[in-house]
């Protein structure tokens, strides 16, 4: 968990910030009311986004949204929840969790507003989307680490074929000769059999790991030692350990003299665990770290719809398990109020809510991605 | 005489309102439940209709890849709930009995206060003592019950190797004690109802404490006992937040209990926030299964009961 004092400098850095969210909302398309805002032009050049900077104006939205989704940035929106309303006292944003799968279902049947999604929609399930097209708006990304416990080892260099190989059980101890070619300088200290942690429950963590693997390690493109595909849950060997959450999983690698698993950054952090540098697709051994991820995210190839994959992405700084995630938002609003405060939200993650990223360990997304996000801001088609 | 007659009338008609609102009560408790057998079984069908009867009789569940066999599921619900009883059951009428035949009587009242405070504890309480305290510390203890168990034919594959605390025994051990309480508390209200003239007549006839509980109390008790452990049993399989913690969470089918596998309700809560489609369908389809199980098994226990009670007290 976080510490009350990370999320506090978290909530400091929001609320200073909050000085400039008045420029960055000010582009507004369907703007019904404006004041004039007194940081001025200058604040939202410094927001470093797209917002035009001759409207200034704040536009107040009062309305009640209800998300729920994806756990994985869950702590980030609540604090992005939080500065939001400091800015917007008459708005109101609950985010439930539940996970991708729940929020996905929820925004089908409309009982949501938005939905966080680790994953993106199967073709085949956008039908069932009641309320015809959504968007997707990329917030955060963060690196899933590889943590691992073995004493005197502080630092472990793995491939994602060595990975593919110890979490399918075929290498089962530490001294392995895979293991060993990739760590020549912890030799001595590779001994004892690997325990493998992984997830009890589904989720978008292990959704990303696999899907990770089944790039770097899957069939063809890939080296094809990966073969259990990948998906939010996938078929692990009975001799595997579960934990629930990503707080179960680190438990275990924390317990476990000898465990390995994958945890998200977090997590990590905040349990100490140690974590293994992996190999990207340029061939270079890359700690996991928030730059990293930054790097994969801007490494990646951005779609239309924006959708992109920081996993295994190019470049020579990314790190290649990068997570992605993103909040799914209706074409045609419903409600003039809450397409109003939904919009305003959302520019505020994409905004100032990058600059919070940080303190609750997740990573801006790269310049290039804020700024096609916040041009499709202009698609949420609200009634009048 | 009049008057008699419309309190008569009146009666009459009290009566009949009567046994309308208790005919009305009974009706809810099957409505509600051919409801809910019905919704699931639609909200479950594309599923059943995509597995057929693989989705029982197979074992492998691959959700990435929309294959759904609940057959580890069936089993590691059906085992850990077994060995839940083989613990329970004998512990429960043995507090039951200690509580009303044997025990003296000022001890009585804070023991039945202690076992049912048992009864109070959350189960997510369980669950998360399982696998912080208990299931890390009982590696060692299963592996050496397995280097003694273990090489003795037949026993010797039920207790195999322990990689983890987290397994269907330590699921079982856990729900053991979950249905200690409630065996325990409705085996004591059975055996209560034992008349007292019953038990003395065993006393005059120079039976000792033991003979008179085997020939007066448990005959007696009978039905109802089997009865209390089957809330039990439907308690142990229906129980999900505290096997979903220890259980292991592996579709797995072993003879060795030592080994991780996963229980129909726990899949339920592990996989339910990340499933769409089919894949909600085949989770809904896991809910239908373990309520068919838990109506045949209660239906098949009636049975039994009925007619032991038939053979020991005669027909009623």
């Amino acid at each position: 968990m976080l510490s009350t004092k990370r999320r506090s400098a978290g909530l400091l850095a929001a609320t200073l910030s909050l000085a400039l969210f008045a420029g960055a909302c000010g582009d507004d398309g369907d703007t019904t009311a404006t004041t004039p805002a007194a940081t001025g032009s200058t604040a939202s050049s410094s927001t470093g986004s797209v917002a035009s900077t001759t409207t200034v104006a704040k536009v107040d939205v009062t309305g009640t949204l209800a998300a729920s989704g994806a756990t994985f940035p869950k702590a980030f929106y609540e604090v992005a929840i939080e500065a939001f309303k400091k800015a917007q006292p008459k708005a109101a944003i609950t985010y439930a969790g539940g996970g991708s799968g729940k929020g996905r279902t929820d925004l089908q049947n409309q009982v949501v507003d938005f939905a966080g999604s680790d994953g993106l929609v199967k073709e085949a399930d956008k039908a069932l989307y009641k309320g015809g097209a959504f968007l997707y708006f990329p917030t955060v990304v963060a690196p899933i680490t590889v943590s691992y416990n073995l004493d005197g080892v502080d630092k472990l260099n793995l491939s994602a074929d060595t990975i593919a190989k110890i979490f399918q059980r075929q290498i089962k101890t530490w001294d392995d000769a895979a293991i060993v070619a990739e760590n020549p300088d912890a030799k001595a200290k590779l001994a004892g059999p690997i325990t493998v942690a992984r997830r009890s429950d589904s989720s978008g963590t292990t959704e990303n790991f696999t899907i990770f693997l089944n790039k770097a390690a899957g069939p063809a493109p890939g080296t094809g030692v990966w073969t259990l595909k990948s998906g939010s849950t996938v078929e692990w060997a009975a001799d595997t350990q579960a934990g629930n959450g990503n707080a179960g999983v680190a438990q275990i690698v924390k317990d476990t003299k000898g465990a390995i698993g994958y945890v998200d950054y977090s997590d990590a952090k905040a349990v100490g665990l140690k974590y293994a540098s992996v190999k990207n697709k340029a061939g270079k051994f890359v700690a996991p770290t928030l730059d990293g991820a930054s790097a994969a995210a801007a490494g990646a190839t951005i779609k239309d719809d924006l959708s992109y994959d920081p996993l295994w992405a190019d470049g020579d700084a990314a790190y290649p398990i990068a997570a992605p995630t993103w909040i799914l938002v209706y074409v045609n609003q419903t409600d003039k109020v809450k397409g109003e405060t939904t919009k305003s939200f959302l520019r505020y993650i994409l905004t100032d809510g990058q600059k919070v990223t940080t303190s609750v360990d997740y990573a801006p997304l790269p310049k290039v991605l804020v700024d096609k996000a916040i041009a499709q801001l202009e698609l949420i088609k609200i009634p009048a | 005489m009049n008057e008699n007659l419309n309190f008569h009338r009146r009666g009459e008609l009290a009566d009949s309102a009567f046994r309308y609102a208790t005919v009305a009560a009974g009706g809810i408790v099957l409505i509600t439940l051919g409801a809910i057998a019905i919704t699931m079984t639609k909200r479950a069908w594309p599923a059943f209709d995509k597995m057929g009867l693989d989705f029982f009789t197979t074992s492998r569940w691959a959700p990435n890849d929309n294959v759904f066999g609940a057959k580890a599921f069936i089993f590691g619900t059906l085992m850990a709930a077994a060995i839940a009883l083989v613990i329970a059951v004998p512990v429960s009428i043995g507090i039951a009995l200690f509580t009303t035949q044997v025990a003296p009587t000022k001890w009585r009242r804070p023991i039945v206060y202690l076992v049912d405070l048992l009864a109070v504890v959350p189960s997510v309480v369980f669950g998360l003592w399982g696998v912080l305290v208990f299931a890390p510390s009982a590696t060692g203890f299963y592996n050496t019950l397995h280097d003694v168990l273990g090489p003795i034919p037949g026993l010797g594959n039920l207790f195999g190797e322990a990689s983890s605390g987290r397994n269907i025994f330590t699921a079982g051990l856990i729900l053991s004690v979950m249905i200690t309480p409630i065996i325990s508390s409705l085996a004591r209200e059975v055996i209560d109802t034992c008349p007292e003239s019953d038990r003395d007549a065993a006393f005059a006839l120079g039976a000792t404490r033991w003979e008179m509980i085997r020939g007066s109390v448990l005959p007696h008790a009978k039905g109802g006992l089997v009865g209390a452990v089957m809330l039990g049993l439907g308690r142990a399989m229906g129980e999900t937040i505290a096997v979903a913690l220890v259980i292991g969470s592996s579709a797995n089918i072993s003879a060795n209990l030592f080994s991780s596998g996963d229980a129909l309700p726990a899949v339920i809560a592990n996989q339910w926030g990340e499933a769409e489609g089919n894949y909600r369908a085949a989770l809904i389809g896991l809910a239908v299964t373990l309520f068919a199980i838990t109506i045949l098994i209660n239906v098949a226990a009636n049975t039994i009961v009925s007619r032991s009670i038939v053979k020991t007290q005669g027909a009623r």
